[in-house]
């Protein structure tokens, strides 16, 4: 099987190790992730008011060249996730916006793409019970914070499980040999863009993140977003230097997990660029 | 906090352009509170999202246009997904920006970033940022 792939910009740079553990992850169950031939920037946040056209240009160019290749496209980030679903239904349920997007574009996409994540791919294509059954090394005894965020859920049309009580993530995990924790700030922002300007909330609403999951116990926190990634490893470091937080735990992309339960290379999952390293976690618990 | 509530600000242009460009009818909030209670960042806005709808509702227009609100808003939608009325407080805080960032002005100066988060930070967060705080 080959799934249509469209990687995004973060992916080829900042966070390659969420792109290099997913695609070697794919030949271990047994499918490729075939990278779309021709790709630019969705533009990296969904452009919220309907008059705002021109936002859409760019993910409609995406997903126009995803439908000359297949009928199916997957992405590992979810805001890349969430720009080219939400794209695509405006293209479905709105034929002036179509018309009007085509028209710039010089295309004549329909809509008809069924944009997927790759959580979803594993779950419904594969099946966990399949991911579970290839697993090499079970990642037992390692508890784990699935944070969902805010562009894997919201808008709850386009979100991947239920936006209040998600459990898909959690369930991954599990076919994993993890033990998921459940943890109240799950499905909450983690100051998102104001990484640039705001330090000061970006802190603040990651460290909750952090400090709810802790306080439940997670050794770890898996993330399926590389701004939430750098946003909860940065503000660990903001803690640490103010002393409000004893210990950083890991935060890795939910590929690189499945990579290590798969059997993969441990030097292929790009675990040295983390800011906190998991290995020793692995060493502790004899995974 | 004096305020003046006549037709001239209650049906103003710029009431009317805020409702245009989001896409949402103002009119529609029953000011519930539901939005600011699951924002996350309301504690560092000036207004929270509720009090800037019911603040538009009045006409208050440099009220809204002076509160930080809009800037802060990191686009999470947990204020729509909490909505019993399906009213996107986050269509009209971006709205606002917009009204900003369509003049050419820029909320945040290029040349102020710091260096060590262009060379640091996830290119998504640089696209993201800019797309939201820079004309
Ligand atoms: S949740 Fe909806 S109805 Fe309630 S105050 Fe906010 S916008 Fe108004
Ligand atoms: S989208 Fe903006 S206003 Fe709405 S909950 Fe999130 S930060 Fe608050």
């Amino acid at each position: 099987m080959k799934i249509s792939y469209y990687p995004g910009c973060t992916l080829n740079t900042y966070a390659k190790g969420f792109d290099t553990s997913a695609r070697e992850s794919s030949v271990l169950l047994g499918f490729e992730l075939k990278e779309l031939d021709k790709w630019n920037c969705c533009g990296a946040t969904f452009p919220l008011t309907p008059d705002n056209i021109m936002g859409l240009l760019g993910p409609t160019s995406v997903l126009n060249n995803a439908r000359q290749e297949g009928d199916t496209l997957t992405t590992l980030c979810s805001v890349c996730y969430n720009v080219l679903k939400r794209t695509n239904k405006v293209i479905n349920d709105n034929t002036e916006t179509r018309n009007i997007i085509n028209d710039h574009i010089d295309s004549d996409y329909s809509g008809d793409l069924n944009v997927i994540h790759y959580l979803e791919v594993l779950k419904d294509k594969i099946g966990f019970d399949k991911v579970a059954a290839a697993v090499k090394r079970p990642l037992k005894g390692i508890k784990a914070g699935a944070y969902y965020g805010c562009a894997l859920l919201r808008p709850a049309d386009v979100g991947i499980d239920n936006a209040e009580s998600p459990a898909i993530f959690e369930d991954f995990l599990k076919a994993l040999g993890c033990t998921p924790v459940d943890f109240p700030n799950k499905i909450e922002c983690c100051g998102a863009h104001l990484a640039m300007n705001n330090e000061g909330i970006v802190t603040k609403l990651s460290g909750n993140i952090i400090s709810s999951a802790k306080d439940r116990g997670a050794e770890i926190i898996v993330s399926a977003c590389p701004l939430c990634q750098y946003n909860l490893e940065g503000s660990q470091q903001k803690m640490a230097e103010d002393g409000s937080l004893n210990r950083e735990i890991p935060v890795l992309y939910f590929t690189q997990l499945l990579g290590l339960a798969l059997g993969q290379d441990e030097n292929t999952l790009g675990l040295e660029n983390m800011l906190c390293d998991i290995r020793p976690l692995l060493k502790e618990k004899g995974v | 906090m004096m305020i003046r509530i006549g037709k001239e600000n209650l049906q103003s242009e710029f009431v009317k352009l805020v409702e245009r460009i989001s896409g949402e009818k103002l009119a529609n909030c029953y000011q519930c509170g539901n939005c600011t209670g699951g924002c996350p960042v309301s504690y560092a806005m000036d207004y929270g999202p509720q009090e800037i709808i019911r603040l538009l509702q009045l006409g208050q227009e440099e009220t809204v246009k002076n509160a930080n609100s809009m800037w802060i808003c990191v686009g999470c939608l947990q204020c729509y997904q909490r909505c019993p009325k399906s009213v996107s407080a986050a269509n009209i805080l971006e709205a606002l920006r917009l009204l900003t960032l369509r003049k050419g002005e820029d909320h945040d100066n290029i040349k102020d970033l710091p260096f060590q988060f262009l060379k640091e930070a996830p290119q998504q967060a640089i696209i993201c940022g800019f797309r939201k705080l820079v004309a």
